[in-house]
């Protein structure tokens, strides 16, 4: 039914689709690069000089070093906050007595931005890596605790009678039911604070430790305005920030917790 | 009795956390660390030295400057892209590559344009909360139920009218999300900007009483500062989500 | 056989609503699923013709190519002498109670299509059908303050107020409860006989089409063909306990294929 001539327009487009992202790419990388021809005596490099900055920094093997600092804090930041705040998130939500002994403290310390907790998680664990992983711990964990226990406070009821008209036992139903039915939500609070983190462990790395990413891009200023390696350090934070994301995102696309995000009311 | 429970127990968790901290330090003899007392002290001495009202003020205005203009920027935009998958198409590889690059990354360029001060923080700020909400309106606006969008092509509403009467409305609840958790990232990054960008502001005070003179108390206060207004500002953008007309897209009935 | 049963009857009034040969295929290739095949029918002006059949069968699919919402893939809709290309404010569309804006009150759901009208033609309207479906005083309540079957009210007094020619209905009252379907159906009747629009109503309810309609069309399962037409021919308000009603509802239970005995 579907003319020949349809066909090849229709294939011209989903071509034409595919490559808007790399036209547009291009096109930036052009204006980045004519912005440095028509300022030539800015301090900020061409896209080229930039490419020679990421080459440097990996013969002198501080790309993988440093790229690995920050993962190695964001890691064990991270998990050790989720691996708490998830069980955490799910007993305050489904015991009254523990949310009105604990909420109120989360919610004294929630407002307090990670960051200001610098001096003094640099005063408790000195400059090093442990005192990253605290901020970076600090910047996860309290919006998960709190998304999880919004999200067991919320459950739809009908749900929990259900499962207690099957008799299951108190430990079956969180770990059948309830844990189930609130994943979409933790899925998403943990991509939020996945990106939180990533944007901690860069402002941590820039003033508490000698390391990382962060480190780079204020080192590299401070010492001889190297702001080729500056724009290396920022693509590199931006792109595994990217591909941080996409795997989160990834999790909010398995069949078990897609039905959460179906039709958002 | 549940009514009872839930209002004493904010404040007697504080105060139970306020004694156990001034134990911890007596305690433990700290000469550095800060206990309640002297933390108040420290808010007094600020207070009197004309300091503490300033440096709310100014970090609240760069957050107000910079937040705000990423509003300006970001509904707009992440409108046009919700409803446009040609434009999205086309704007979204710039979008995905600076969105996940952390602001703080941008602190020495922010610095080269705008030097030291202001404008570079504002800058930050307006970075920092531009792309979540660009990303938030995208997500609103598309997962708007179909029903709405024909109901308001069926009654033959002109685009610009469609857009104001129905799209926007329709998407509201999730944006304001959005700007919600926009608005507490900006909040961080104020504290970031100010602790290397500038000389005023809470982010200021924390990082200039640690490096001058380990006056840790004024730490602390800053800390609480911040606390504080990081719960004001919160509960003003929660207040907008329970106005009546957006309601509807939170309550699960 | 059933297009020629459509055809074979001539109506007395004049054709509002004509669709001929319509076809309509969801996916391609090897996952492409035929819904509508060869649909062929007409309607009268002021007539209320039922479209009846089973879930998934492509009613609503269909109720969307006359509306303008989706193209066919072959055939036509001519309404009014002119082809179909788009959603009219002269046809309004009728989605459940899901199609009321939560966002606007009761007066601004049913003044929402009224913007090229003056303020105070606009006021007219809406207080004459928010009295016509029985809401006065609840003029400045949101949606989720309604019932089910008052939000469903918002929503027909919202596409009345346009004064359409014709309104397409999807199944508007299969969220209720069976006491509110049946106040409701009485309503759409005294408000269709007041106002004489072409309805056009979806549902798969077998005696919910014959209370309502002057014409039931019995569609297939999938692909969906129009396969028997039945000519409603009791005056309202109809006696549901007639041997009449029960001969009909006998014939269409036997057109699906059921016994009616349970
Ligand atoms: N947009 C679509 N894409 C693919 N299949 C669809 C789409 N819309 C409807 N269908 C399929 O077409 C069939 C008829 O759907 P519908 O018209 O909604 O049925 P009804 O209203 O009679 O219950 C169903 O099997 C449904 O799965
Ligand atoms: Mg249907």
């Amino acid at each position: 039914m579907t003319s020949p001539l349809q066909i090849t327009s229709r294939w011209w487009r989903t071509r034409l689709r595919r490559a808007a992202p790399w036209l547009t790419l291009a096109a930036l990388l052009a204006a980045w690069q004519a912005a440095v021809v028509l300022h030539p005596r800015s301090l900020i490099p061409g896209p080229w000089p930039v490419l020679l900055g990421v080459v440097e920094l990996a013969k002198k093997g501080l790309l993988f070093k440093y790229v690995l600092a920050s993962l190695f804090r964001v890691t064990w930041g991270y998990l050790l906050a989720i691996a708490l705040a998830i069980p955490c998130g799910l007993m305050l939500g489904w015991y009254r007595h523990c949310e009105y002994a604990f909420a109120p403290l989360l919610q004294l310390f929630r407002p307090i931005s990670p960051l200001a907790w610098i001096p003094i998680s640099i005063l408790w664990f000195g400059l090093g890596d442990s005192a990253a992983i605290f901020l970076i711990f600090l910047a996860s964990f309290l919006p998960v605790v709190l998304a999880t226990m919004n999200a067991v406070r919320n459950i739809d009821s009908v749900h929990l009678r259900c499962g207690r008209n099957f008799r299951l036992s108190e430990a079956q139903l969180i770990w059948r039911v309830l844990f189930p039915a609130v994943a979409p939500q933790i899925i998403v609070a943990l991509r939020i604070a996945l990106g939180v983190a990533w944007l901690v462990v860069v402002a941590a790395e820039m003033i508490a430790v000698n390391s990382g990413l962060g480190f780079l891009i204020v080192d590299a200023r401070n010492a001889g305005n190297r702001y080729d390696l500056v724009l290396a350090g920022m693509i590199l934070i931006g792109l595994i920030g990217l591909i941080l994301d996409i795997a989160m995102r990834r999790l909010e696309k398995l069949p078990s917790v897609q039905w959460g995000y179906i039709g958002a009311k | 009795m549940k009514r009872w429970q839930s209002r004493i127990s904010p404040f007697l968790t504080a105060v139970l956390l306020l004694a156990a901290w001034h134990a911890a330090v007596v305690w433990t003899h700290t000469r550095i660390f800060p206990g309640p007392v002297q933390v108040l002290a420290g808010l007094k001495d600020l207070a009197g030295r004309d300091l503490l009202a300033g440096y709310v003020r100014d970090s609240l205005l760069r957050v107000s400057a910079g937040y705000l203009a990423a509003v300006a920027l970001g509904l707009p935009l992440g409108l046009m892209l919700g409803g446009s998958p040609t434009a999205a198409a086309a704007l979204n590889p710039p979008i995905q590559i600076m969105r996940p690059i952390s602001p703080l990354a941008w602190i020495p360029l922010a610095i080269i344009w705008f030097g030291v001060g202001s404008g570079a923080a504002v800058f930050l700020i307006f970075l920092a909360s531009v792309f979540p909400i660009i990303v938030a309106t995208i997500d609103a606006v598309r997962s708007i139920p179909p029903v709405f969008r024909n109901a308001g092509q069926n009654f033959g509403l002109p685009s610009a009218m469609l857009l104001r009467k129905v799209i926007f409305p329709a998407a509201l609840p999730q944006i304001l999300v959005g700007l919600r958790i926009a608005l507490g990232i900006a909040w961080l990054v104020v504290v970031a900007a100010e602790m290397i960008a500038v000389d005023s502001g809470l982010g200021y005070l924390i990082i200039d009483s640690r490096n001058a003179g380990q006056r840790y108390d004024l730490v602390v206060a800053g800390m609480l500062l911040i606390g504080i207004v990081g719960v004001i500002l919160d509960s003003i953008m929660r207040r907008i989500e329970t106005l009546k007309s957006v309601r509807w897209g939170f309550c699960n009935d | 056989m059933s297009n020629q049963a459509v055809q074979a009857r001539t109506t007395a009034l004049e054709t509002r609503l004509r669709v001929a040969n319509l076809n309509v295929t969801f996916g391609e290739g090897e996952k492409a699923v035929n819904v509508l095949q060869n649909i062929t029918l007409e309607v009268g002006a002021g007539e209320f013709v039922c479209l009846l059949g089973p879930s998934g069968c492509g009613k609503s699919t269909l109720l969307n190519v006359l509306g303008g919402f989706l193209k066919p893939d072959s055939g036509e809709v001519v309404i009014d002498g002119k082809p179909v290309l788009g959603p009219d404010p002269r046809r309004i569309f009728v989605f459940q109670e899901r199609g009321v804006f939560p966002w606007m009150t009761v007066e601004g759901n049913i003044g929402f299509g009224l913007f090229r009208l003056t303020k105070e033609e606009q006021a007219r309207r809406i207080f004459y059908y928010v009295n016509l479906v029985g809401l006065s005083g609840f003029e400045k309540a949101y949606p989720h303050e309604l019932s089910g079957g008052m939000k469903q009210r918002v929503e027909v007094a919202r596409a009345l107020a346009v004064n359409p020619d014709v309104l397409f209905l999807d199944e508007p009252f299969g969220a209720l409860d069976s006491i509110t379907r049946l106040i409701m159906r009485r309503e759409l009747l005294r408000i269709w006989q007041k106002e004489r629009k072409t309805v056009l109503f979806v549902t798969h309810d077998i005696d919910e089409s014959i209370q309502l309609a002057d014409r039931v069309l019995v569609m297939s399962t999938r692909p969906a063909t129009i396969q028997r037409v039945v000519d409603i021919d009791i005056d309202h308000p109809r006696d549901i306990s007639s041997r009449h009603y029960l001969d009909l509802r006998d014939q269409i239970f036997e057109q699906i294929g059921l016994a009616h005995k349970v």
